[in-house]
Parts: structure tokens; C-alpha cells; sequence
């Protein structure tokens, strides 16, 4: 079920292509991407006067477009990109534009498998969801926070249905915005609808909504929570039960709430980012116990470690057990693990990872300007001109690092699947 | 509640303030005043307000006082005393009507520029006061129509203008190809993961004027730095919200803003030429959400271009030969101490400086920060004749020589710009970036 | 006479002292937990090294560009701030009445000196109530307590004087200047006279959010 089981994991280096290369055969060679395995390296590229295409592993795709822009590896490791040709705009996927043409298209989006493929789009001045290049049937006046059910079966987005001129603050006052799911509208107009999410089992939809000007709640399928807060953020569904839980301000500061009732007790300066464990019995945020001072809390009990700057990009173990982000103090980066900051910090750290039997953490980081990948805070020997996230093995035995080595013409993109045992000694 | 006659005949009438009043009576005003107080009237409030001695030594420091024959209405202490006071005192049982006036007073006779903490001996806040004021209004739902109207587009679509995400990422591909006619090769680069700086701009650059990106994207790529911008709302750093007093949506805005930057990986903020949007993400927003300071370093143009010419990143092919003159924006100066910064680069980039009086920290505001110029055209002619003594102080800079005004704030051009062309001052208005861009040596110009 | 003048001397001193210390006590501990409360970000800023700087720029004339666009002004305000406090501190007949109840006394003034300095406070308050009455500002800023106020500071030192020159009712006028010493005592953490101790805390927040965090001077 894992993508990553079909992966080549044998111990080595392999040379994938000589990026370095790449400014000589093209007038102009953007930033690179580097697919899930780690077997392809792509940017877009200048073929010739006004035409675009995307280059991989040093062969460019043979069709051009007036314009290519965010380019993303799908987690299926098929590579896409934003394309117009003759003001059109569409997806192009390996080098192949789907059928439909837009007006203009943004926000790609994909689901974990990477088999959906979502975008929002403009069509005569008026927007609406594409996923795999299948239109809703109703288009609205305007349209954001576009989300994909894990099956990516459904897709939603906050919607504007009632039209009003700019200055019409009473109009707009009595509401014309609300979510869309699939198209279809929820019976209830809010003033605003804003973050949405989907059950696990694409069933139901929660968004953060504004019922006046002044309370804000969650509304699940259309039907706001009985009670309203003075702020509110994002909702998640419990991976099982069905409720909804999401961050808000109530007496006192802001707390936990589930289903409309709050359900920690601690009060923070901040509560946001929630996250169930995979098993669904644990949830943690990022929190500020105190003002200026952030930490992660699981189930309501904060880690006594803090930072002064901010906390980000945290996740947990797939076992459940463990939480690992990312904190910060005076620009300076660190991974945290269940509240125990790894000692070296950087100038920037990315999104920690962990293996599969949750033993291990991993993350790429940068210092003065060069890259590499830190494992349960040990770096690796060597820096690079430019890494990627590094992806552990399915046994957890192999670490796979995706690197630009050497600059300039000499600029070679490599991929090697190193031992733990060798990184960790 | 008061009687007609007592209304003044000159009263400008304002949709938000009249309808919005319509709905309100002596008894919710009372009762949303004592919540509000309950929650958020703290030692501060109670401070500012009870502690003044009625000294007066603040009136001067108000250019909306002096510009209005010393109408003791328009000091600052006056505006507390015809508002917060009368407030406390009776506890908020107040009339609709004095409530109208609070809110014409709060949003259109100050513009939060904190000159008068500077002369008052106590440093009693006034700023702050008037932007509690401000909240109560827009908890009772009678701020402005325009600057409502410009809250109401923060919240739908995280800027200043109602840009559509379609139109913001639009705009930016368009000036890329209008700027690679110039200059070959030219990119801004969008979504660019682990760049070393965002650059973030308010709502009206898309919107009215993109050539400010386009300049802005000829100073980086001479310079050769590893820049991006967003494609994904969180772009626009200004706010509206901050200057109704609605707090939440500030709070929104300005979390995506830092999350934007975080997500991609940036190490700092670097923001367009605007003063309030600055005050916003240093200052306001960031505090509002339990940020110290805020999360990811934020840098002013003003200091950023500092950085840029003082390491020699950008050369200039000839300095700019008319005479300038300094408008020092308050929030930037008084809100981040750049005054000295701000004349390196002028220095830097122009042959002759005219200095106006008083400038640096003691600079006076242009009457259009603060919101004021955002509560539209209703308020114009109130807020031009409420700035007559910025009008003296850029005759005599012209008087002196001065062509040219550098104003590094959006909101000071808007200002300044009715300023000038009400009271027939003749002077070129210009941001940093403009001039940098005309007179920097353009290296891979295909010109 | 004498049993007001035991009684305003004694219990009703007592009275005024326990108000006066007691209300600053009141005023700043009830204002520190409200502040942690709703403003808990003064905490955060409040930065003793630029408050002190503000606050030295504020106390001394001319440090300010306020105090020196009105010279008049700083000095009169100076020199008042500097009278009310050290005259009545330092006058030598206050020392002995405190040496006669609790046998300790300290450095006086010359009788000289406390007298022109009492002269300077009721002076500096006429200049006070001129210039509220003739500055349109001013007067639109004022309300009658304001005035009340100024009455009861210069009080004191009107009666001292006329008391101390033994002039006529010398008697009665001995009693009000201890009364009204006392009520303006009394009052001072309770009115607006309380910038006597919250100056230091409004001018150093300021100093704080502008030296620390803003990086600009505030005078
Ligand atoms: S406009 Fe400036 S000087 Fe005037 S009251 Fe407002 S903050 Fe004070
Ligand atoms: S200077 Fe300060 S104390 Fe004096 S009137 Fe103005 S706000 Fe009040
Ligand atoms: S617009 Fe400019 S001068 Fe005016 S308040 Fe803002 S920063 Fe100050």
C-alpha cells in the first residue's frame, strides 16, 4: 500500500543527471524538483523565443507552452505542471496537457496516492473546482480554500453565492458566502466561510464560518454549532468518531473545543494546527502556554520545552507515540522531539519525518547557505548545494537522500540510499 | 437623545456610521461597552484616560489641531475627552448620536499616528485610545462604509482590494513579461520554496499600481538576490481590520501572512514601500496572536534598500538631480526608527536633499494613515483641510528648492497627494523604488 | 479649638497618611493584576533601561522638545514639582512636630528658603489657573474638578504661609492647613493627582515600547 515499497532501496549512489549541464542547453533553467524516489530531477526550462517546457533528467518534454509554472511532483511520482497556450490555460501532466482549457488555473492539489489532481479555476470570469481535469457543474463568483476528500472523491470550497458591489458592507453583512461541496451549495449562507475539512470517510464537511459580524463557529454540512466563539480556527474530524474539534477563544483564552463544547481545560495565549495520531486517540497542537512562548501540547498537557520565536511543521509518529516539529528562538531552527530540542540549530530547518517503525526522525536542513539531512540530530558528514525531504525506507532501515552535489557546470543530481546504521554509527 | 439643532449643519453623511446606527439604541450601547470594557478595557485604558491633567501640552503635537485654528475639539486629549472619557464616566450610557460622533472622531480626526505620546509629558497614549474606541464602533457596527468595506475584503479574501487569487498570480506573470522587454531573463519568481526573502505588498499594487512590483523585481534581479512571492492569498501584508478595531480578522490576515512565509521556507519578510501594513505585522498583528515580535523577521523597503546600496548590491549609474524633500511616514519612523536609514538611501540615490521641519521622529503625519484615507471620499475634504500644516511644510521644502517628495507609505502618497494637488503645491511625488529604479545601473538591460 | 486641633493633628493625620500610602498601594497592585490580565504584553515590553531614559528626558526642562518649545512653561512646572515636594518635607516645623510624636528628624530648610519656595508653588498655581482659563485648549480640556484640584494643591501652602506669618485667625487657618494637607494627601492616589506615581509607569511603558521595540526616541 505504501508507494514507496516499489522503490529502488538498495545501499548506493546513483548519478541521475548532470543538472550543471542544463544552463547550456537552455536560455533559462528554474529552480529543480526532485520526484518521491528520487529517480527524477525537473525544472522548468526556456526552449526558445516566448515557449516553455520542463525539463527531466536532461530531456526536455516534447510539447512547449507559451508559460509553465508550479511545477509539482504528484506523491505517484508523475510530474505537473501549469501550462497556457494561446491564453488557455490547463494541466499538463508528464509532459501531456489535459483536454479541458481554462481561463486560468491555480492551487493544484493532490491526494495522498496522488491519483486526484485538483485545481481551482477561472472560466469566463466566474470559478469552480477541477479535479482530474472533471468540472463542477456550477461556477461561482468567486471561490477559495479548495479542499479534496482522502479518497479524492469529493472535492469543496468556500463559495461566494450572493453577489453585492464593493461598499455594500449591509449586504455583505446579511451574508453571501458558504461551502460547496462537489458544486452543490449548503442550504445556509455565512458572512464568510473559511477553512474546510473532510471526514476520513468523505461523508461529511466542517468549515470555520462567521455567523455576524462578531461570532464565529464551525459549521458541519451546513449546520453551525449551537454555541459561537469571539475567534475561531480551522476544524479536523476525529480519524473515527465523527466529531469535529477545532481551536477557539472561550473565557479566558483559547482552549480546545469538540463539537461545540470545550474539551481541554488548559487556556492558551494560541491554540492552532490540531492533529489526531494515526490510531485517533491522541490529539495535539501547537500551542502558547504563555504569551511569546510556544510549544506543542498533547492532550492538553504543553511540553515544558519552549521557544521564543515560533513552532511549526509538527507531526506524529505513526505509532502514535511521538511528536516531532519544529522550533524556533531568534532565527534559529530546531527539531523537537517530545519536547526535547536536538542541540544544533540551523538557518533553516524543513518538515521533520519519521520512519515508519517511529524510531527514527529525519529532516533537511541548511546552514550558511549549504544542505543536508539531520537524523535524530546527528547531520550527515557532508553538506550539499541543495537537498530534498529526506523518505526513510519502509523497514526503516535506509534513509533515501536526494542531493545536488557540486556547482556550477559540474552540478550533478544524485540519489543514494544510505543505511541508518552508517548515519546513526 | 440630543436635539437636532445641536447637529452640525456641515455633518458629513456616511452610510456606515447613519445605518449602522439605525439598529442600535441607548441600551446596547450599554451593553456592549461594558462587555468590551469587562474583556479588554484594561490598566491601560483606565490610565490614559483618568491620569491626563488636562495639561494641553499634547494639543501642538496634533496636525489636525493645528490645522484647524487650533480647534481645541481636534487635540488630542480633546478627542479623548469628547469619547473614552464621557464613556467612563457614564459607564456607557450614551446617546446614538454620541456614538455617531465617536466614531467620526476615532476614524476620521486621528490617524494613530502617536505624535502626541511624544508630547505628552505622561506619554498617555492617545492612539491607543481612539483605536479602542474604534473596536467599540465596530462592535456596535458603525465604523466607516469604505474602510468597513475594505475589512469585509480582508476577510473573504485576505487582501486589502477583493484581488481574486486568479487575478494576484495573474498579475504577477504579467509584470514578469512586461519587465522581460527590458530586461532579459527576468523572473519573479512565484512559489519559490527555501528563497531568502518573501516579498510581500499591499492590495492596491496588483491592483493600481504594478509597476511597483515590476520595479521592485529590476532592483532584486540587479541585485541578484533569491527572492519570492506567494501564489496563494497570505501575500498582502496590509490591514484594514487593525484600523476598524476588528482584531479577529486582523488576527486572520496576518496569521497567513507569517504562515505564507513559513510555508515557504523564507528567512524573512521583505515589504513593499507601506507604512500601516508595516505597523500591522511588527506591531499589531503579530501581538494579536501571541508573537512577541513577529514570528519570521519583517524588513522595510526602507531598511532592505539601506542593506541593498550600503553593500553595494545596486550601483547608481547617476543620482537623481532634482531636489527632494523627506516625508518621514510615522510608522516607520516613530514605529520602527528608520528616520536615519531612510536618509542614507535618499543621500544615496539623490544629488540634493531639502529637509523638512520638523522631520525625523518629530515628523508630522500626512492625514492619511490610520485608516483616515480608507474611509473614502466622504471624509476627503475633511482630512485635506486637516493637514494644512503638511501643506506649509512642503512649501517651504519648495520654497527651498524641492521638487520632488520621496515618501516611502503608500497611504502618505495618497495623502500627500491630494495634499499637494488641493492647495496647488506643484511637487513630484516619488517611493524609493521609483527612483532606484530610474537611476540604478540596469546591468543586463536590453535596451 | 484645641480638641479639632488635637483631632485633626492626631487621628485625622493617621487617617490621611493610611489613605495616602495605603491608596498607592491600592492603585499600583490593583492596576499590576489588571494589567496581567487584560494588557499582559506591558510585561513583556516594559524594558527598565529605556524607561529610565524616557523618564529622565520627561522629569528634567529642556530635556524634551516639548519642554523646550515652552520654556515658560518647563521652568514653572519644574520648579513647582520641585517646591510641592521638598518644602513641605523639609520644613523645619514639620521636623519638629514629627520629632516631638516619634523622635526622629532630619535636614531642614532655612525658614528663608521654605518661604520663597511656598511662594513659588502658590505662584506657579495662579500661573496654572491663568493659563487654564486663558488657553482656549486648555479651557476645553478643563472641567471644574480640575480646578477643584488646583484649589486643593495650592491650599496647603496658602494657609502654611499665612499661618507661618502669624497673620490674622492664624488660630483657625493652622487647622485648615493641616486639613487640607490632609484631604489633599488623601486624595492624591484617588484623582487624577495619581500621575504623581503612575508617570513613571505611563512615560517608562512608552520609553519601553519605543526604545526596545520601535527603536525611536519618545521626547
Ligand atoms: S492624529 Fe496623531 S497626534 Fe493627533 S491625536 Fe491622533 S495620534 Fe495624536
Ligand atoms: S499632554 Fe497628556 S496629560 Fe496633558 S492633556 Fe495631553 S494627554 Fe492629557
Ligand atoms: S500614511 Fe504615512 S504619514 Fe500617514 S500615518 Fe501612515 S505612515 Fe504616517
Amino acid at each position: 500500500m505504501d508507494i514507496s515499497n516499489s522503490w529502488d532501496w538498495n545501499a548506493g549512489k546513483k548519478e541521475i543527471a548532470q543538472f550543471g549541464n542544463w544552463p547550456a542547453s537552455f536560455d533559462w533553467v528554474e529552480e529543480p524538483y526532485a520526484s518521491p524516489d528520487g529517480e527524477k530531477i525537473a525544472a522548468v526550462v526556456k526552449t526558445g523565443e516566448m515557449e516553455f517546457s520542463v525539463c527531466v533528467n536532461g530531456t526536455a518534454w516534447e510539447n512547449t507552452f507559451d508559460k509553465v509554472w508550479y511545477l509539482r511532483f504528484a506523491p505517484d511520482g508523475r510530474l505537473t505542471g501549469i501550462v497556457s497556450d494561446t491564453g488557455q490555460w490547463t494541466m499538463a501532466v508528464d509532459g501531456v496537457a489535459w483536454e479541458e482549457q481554462f481561463d486560468y488555473l491555480w492551487d493544484t492539489q493532490f491526494t495522498k496516492d496522488g491519483q486526484t489532481i485538483v485545481c481551482a479555476v477561472q472560466q469566463g470570469m466566474q470559478y469552480l473546482i477541477a479535479s482530474n481535469g472533471a468540472l463542477w457543474e456550477t461556477k461561482f463568483a468567486n471561490i477559495g480554500h479548495s479542499a479534496v476528500s482522502l479518497d479524492g472523491s469529493r472535492t469543496a470550497a468556500s463559495v461566494q453565492t450572493e453577489s453585492f458591489n464593493e461598499g455594500e458592507i449591509f449586504k455583505f453583512q446579511e451574508g453571501c458566502y458558504s461551502v460547496a461541496v462537489d458544486g452543490k451549495v449548503w442550504d445556509r449562507n455565512f458572512i464568510n466561510a473559511w477553512r474546510l475539512a473532510f471526514s476520513p470517510d468523505s461523508q461529511k464537511v466542517a468549515a470555520e464560518v462567521r455567523v455576524n459580524l462578531y461570532e464565529y463557529t464551525i459549521a458541519v454540512d451546513g449546520q453551525a454549532w449551537d454555541t459561537t466563539y469571539p475567534i475561531i480556527w480551522e476544524p479536523c474530524f476525529h480519524p473515527s468518531d465523527g466529531s469535529v474539534f477545532a481551536p477557539a477563544k472561550a473565557d479566558g483564552g483559547w482552549t480546545m473545543i469538540r463539537d461545540g463544547k470545550p474539551c481541554w481545560n488548559g487556556r492558551y495565549a494560541q491554540v492552532w494546527h490540531q492533529m489526531f495520531s494515526p490510531d485517533g486517540n491522541r490529539l495535539a497542537a501547537i500551542v502558547a502556554p504563555k504569551y511569546g512562548k510556544w510549544t506543542m501540547a498533547i492532550d492538553d498537557t504543553p511540553w515544558s520545552r519552549t521557544f521564543d520565536g515560533f513552532v511549526t511543521d509538527a507531526c506524529f509518529s505513526p505509532d502514535s507515540s511521538r511528536v516531532a516539529c519544529i522550533g524556533v528562538n531568534d532565527k534559529r531552527y530546531q527539531v523537537c522531539v517530545d519536547g526535547q530540542a536536538w542541540s544544533e540549530g540551523y538557518d533553516m530547518v524543513w518538515a521533520p519525518v519519521f520512519s515508519p517503525d517511529s524510531q527514527h526522525v529525519a529532516a533537511k536542513v541548511e546552514k550558511d547557505g549549504k544542505y543536508t539531512v539531520v537524523v535524530d540530530g546527528q547531520k550527515l558528514k557532508e553538506s550539499y548545494t541543495m537537498v530534498w525531504d529526506p523518505v526513510f525506507s519502509p523497514d526503516s532501515q535506509y534513509l533515501l537522500l536526494k542531493a545536488l552535489e557540486g556547482s556550477g557546470s559540474d552540478t550533478v543530481y544524485t540519489r543514494t540510499v544510505l543505511p541508518l546504521k552508517d548515519i546513526l554509527g | 437623545m440630543n436635539d437636532e439643532a445641536a447637529v452640525d449643519k456641515n455633518k458629513i453623511y456616511d452610510e456606515g456610521i447613519e445605518k449602522g446606527a439605525e439598529k442600535l439604541t441607548p441600551e446596547i450601547i450599554q451593553n456592549v461597552y461594558r462587555k468590551m470594557v469587562d474583556a479588554e478595557g484594561g490598566a491601560r485604558l483606565k490610565t490614559y484616560v483618568e491620569t491626563c491633567v488636562s495639561c494641553g501640552l499634547c494639543s501642538e503635537a496634533c496636525h489636525f489641531y493645528l490645522s484647524n485654528d487650533k480647534d481645541p475639539r481636534f487635540s488630542p486629549a480633546g478627542k479623548v475627552k469628547q469619547t473614552m472619557a464621557v464613556l467612563m464616566k457614564k459607564k456607557g450610557r450614551v446617546s446614538v448620536d454620541f456614538m455617531k460622533r465617536a466614531s467620526e472622531i476615532a476614524s476620521t480626526e486621528c490617524n494613530l499616528c502617536k505624535r502626541c505620546a511624544m508630547y505628552c509629558p505622561f506619554g498617555l497614549d492617545v492612539a491607543y485610545v481612539m483605536l479602542f474606541v474604534r473596536r467599540l464602533c465596530h462592535k456596535l457596527g458603525i465604523s466607516p462604509q469604505y474602510i468597513q468595506d475594505t475589512a469585509h475584503s480582508h476577510s473573504v479574501t485576505y487582501n486589502q482590494m477583493w484581488v481574486k487569487e486568479d487575478e494576484w498570480v495573474d498579475s504577477l506573470q504579467w509584470q514578469e513579461e512586461e519587465a522581460q522587454e527590458e530586461i532579459e531573463g527576468l523572473r519573479i519568481p512565484i512559489e519559490k520554496e527555501g528563497a531568502d526573502f518573501m516579498y510581500s505588498v499591499i492590495g492596491p499594487e496588483p491592483k493600481f499600481r504594478a509597476q511597483l512590483i515590476y520595479q521592485a523585481a529590476v532592483i532584486f534581479n540587479a541585485a541578484g538576490l533569491n527572492w519570492t512571492m506567494p501564489a496563494t492569498p497570505g501575500w498582502d501584508n496590509s490591514d484594514m481590520a487593525m484600523y476598524t478595531g476588528d482584531n479577529e480578522i486582523m488576527a486572520r490576515t496576518k496569521r497567513l501572512h507569517f504562515e505564507t512565509a513559513m510555508r515557504l521556507k523564507v528567512k524573512r519578510i521583505v515589504m513593499g514601500e507601506c507604512g500601516h501594513a508595516f505597523r500591522s505585522i511588527y506591531d499589531m498583528g503579530n501581538r494579536a496572536l501571541g508573537w512577541r515580535m513577529p514570528p519570521v523577521e519583517v524588513t522595510h523597503s526602507i531598511e532592505f534598500f539601506y542593506e541593498l546600496l550600503k553593500a553595494g548590491k545596486i550601483k547608481i549609474a547617476q543620482k537623481y538631480q532634482p531636489t527632494v524633500t523627506i516625508h518621514d511616514p510615522c510608522n516607520v519612523i516613530r514605529g520602527r526608527g528608520l528616520h536615519e536609514m531612510l536618509r542614507y538611501v535618499v543621500h544615496a540615490i539623490c544629488e540634493n536633499v531639502e529637509e523638512m521641519h520638523p522631520n525625523r521622529e518629530h515628523n508630522f503625519c500626512c492625514a492619511a494613515g490610520g485608516g483616515v484615507i480608507n474611509c473614502g471620499p466622504p471624509w476627503k475634504m475633511k482630512r485635506v483641510d486637516g493637514n494644512k500644516v503638511k501643506a506649509q511644510q512642503l512649501f517651504d521644502a519648495k520654497s527651498r528648492g524641492a521638487e520632488t517628495c520621496v515618501a516611502p507609505c503608500h497611504n502618505c502618497h495618497g495623502g500627500l497627494e491630494d495634499i499637494i494637488h488641493h492647495n496647488e503645491i506643484g511637487m513630484d511625488l516619488k517611493f524609493l523604488g521609483d527612483i532606484i529604479y530610474e537611476v540604478m545601473e540596469k546591468p543586463e538591460s536590453v535596451l | 479649638m484645641h480638641a479639632i486641633y488635637n483631632f485633626v493633628s492626631g487621628p485625622l493625620a493617621w487617617v490621611a497618611f493610611i489613605l495616602f500610602f495605603g491608596g498607592i498601594l491600592y492603585q499600583l497592585i490593583s492596576r499590576a493584576i489588571m494589567a496581567k490580565k487584560k494588557d499582559a504584553f506591558i510585561y513583556e515590553y516594559w524594558s527598565f533601561y529605556h524607561a529610565f531614559r524616557s523618564i529622565l528626558h520627561w522629569i528634567f526642562p529642556f530635556a524634551s522638545t516639548n519642554s523646550r518649545n515652552r520654556p515658560v512653561l518647563s521652568v514653572v512646572t519644574f520648579i513647582f514639582h520641585i517646591c510641592i515636594f521638598v518644602a513641605p518635607i523639609f520644613l523645619f516645623a514639620h521636623i519638629t512636630l514629627i520629632n516631638e510624636a516619634f523622635n526622629v528628624s532630619w535636614w531642614f530648610l532655612p525658614d528663608g528658603v521654605a518661604d520663597i519656595m511656598t511662594l513659588l508653588v502658590i505662584g506657579a498655581c495662579i500661573f496654572f489657573l491663568i493659563r487654564r482659563l486663558t488657553q482656549p485648549d486648555v479651557k476645553f480640556l478643563s472641567n471644574a474638578w480640575d480646578y477643584v484640584l488646583l484649589a486643593l494643591v495650592a491650599a496647603p501652602f496658602v494657609t502654611g504661609y499665612w499661618a507661618y506669618h502669624q497673620w490674622p485667625g492664624n488660630q483657625l487657618v493652622t487647622i485648615l492647613h493641616m486639613l487640607s494637607a490632609e484631604i489633599l494627601l488623601a486624595i492624591i492616589p484617588f484623582t487624577k493627582l495619581n500621575h504623581m506615581f503612575l508617570f513613571f509607569f505611563t512615560r517608562g511603558y512608552m520609553g519601553s515600547e519605543f526604545g526596545a521595540v520601535r527603536f525611536a526616541r519618545d521626547w
